[in-house]
């Protein structure tokens, strides 16, 4: 017998469950312009949305949009002093939604802001979004292998400068 | 971090300006419970009295690109309806059915406000007599009751038989229409 494929969700469902998520995980990467990359985000969703060929990693597939959106924000305004400190202060804000570890929160809250904009999704979607290295890859636009350089490779500088400021 | 009214608006907008939008839906209030509003861009085409499962039955036939954003005119027509004041509807329709039924739908479509007509009336106005039983299906499968209005088909004896949204609705709309049964 086939195995029955997980039907794609009206797009309001869809809508409805990632809103949230999306525009916190945002929030820490790219500060006061979250608002625009998140609603970027789930346009470029909706036009790809009846592309879908099933409902299956809707949440690695959403967050792998937001990255790259989120990722070409921060290649703009990596050189930009004040942009950088927007998104600092941003960084510090807490997050009020459910389904979300409050604790690798304020960990990576406080720890990811110097890190390269790649290690940086990558730790914040390994450590405080759970996702898969397969689904983080996928968002990085890399291999697995890289995806998991890059959370290790930012694990290991978080761990570097904690030693430094101890 | 929640999504604030103003951005989700927003959005909706932007989503709905890019043409984005395959199908809109609003569910609504009304003196016989919630009802799912749909439209696609040549109209109105789906009225249901469960929006629990329209949504996705809806996204089937029409497409997954679903946004709930209000449908004004469709829903002041029916708020015109339910306060009496409108006798026939205005709005165009997307009807997406088997050719059959899409002229059963038409000739339901004539019968006026406030008359009953039999399921086997109505098979003889489609030239298919006999077919009172598939007339019945037809009425069933009615994807937007109320504006095509399946609740004035009754039995050949006077009874309701049947509607989707249930006979207690059944008999408020021919009560809203003053519509009275042949006994």
């Amino acid at each position: 017998m086939m195995q029955a494929v997980t039907s794609i969700p009206p797009f309001e469902s869809f809508y409805c469950e990632h809103a949230d998520p999306v525009l916190g995980y945002l929030r820490r990467l790219v500060g006061q312009q979250a608002e625009d990359v998140w609603q970027e985000t789930f346009l470029k969703a909706l036009r790809g949305y009846d592309r879908l060929e099933h409902g299956e990693h809707l949440r690695a597939w959403v967050f792998t949009i937001a990255t790259r959106a989120a990722m070409d924000v921060l290649r703009g305004t990596a050189r930009d002093d004040a942009a950088r400190a927007d998104v600092d202060v941003a960084l510090l804000e807490v997050p009020d939604h459910d389904g979300f570890d409050q604790a690798a929160f304020e960990e990576i809250a406080y720890l990811t802001h110097d890190l390269p904009p790649k290690e940086r999704a990558a730790v914040v979607l390994r450590y405080a979004y759970d996702l898969h290295y397969a689904e983080i890859a996928e968002a990085l636009g890399s291999s697995e292998e890289a995806a998991r350089a890059a959370a290790s490779s930012g694990v290991r500088r978080l761990r570097r400068s904690h030693e430094r400021d101890a | 971090m929640n999504v604030t009214p103003d951005l989700d608006a927003r959005f909706r907008a932007a989503a709905l300006a890019a043409g984005l939008v395959d199908v809109r839906f609003d569910i609504v209030p009304s003196p016989v419970g919630d009802l799912f509003l749909a439209a696609t861009s040549k109209g109105l085409c789906r009225i249901s009295f469960t929006p629990d499962s329209a949504e996705e039955d809806v996204a089937r036939t029409f497409g997954v690109k679903m946004l709930r954003l209000p449908l004004d005119t469709i829903r002041r027509e029916l708020d015109e309806y339910f306060e009496g004041k409108r006798h026939t509807f205005d709005l165009a329709l997307d009807l997406r059915v088997a050719a059959f039924n899409e002229a059963v739908l038409h000739e339901l479509a004539r019968v006026p406000y406030g008359r009953v007509e039999t399921y086997g009336g109505l098979a003889a106005k489609v030239g298919r007599p006999k077919a009172a039983r598939a007339i019945g299906t037809v009425m069933n499968r009615n994807p937007i009751p109320i504006v095509l209005p399946c609740h004035r088909i009754i039995g050949a004896n006077g009874s309701l038989t049947g509607y989707a949204g249930g006979l207690p609705v059944k008999q408020a709309l021919l009560d809203l229409e003053g519509a009275t049964l042949p006994l």
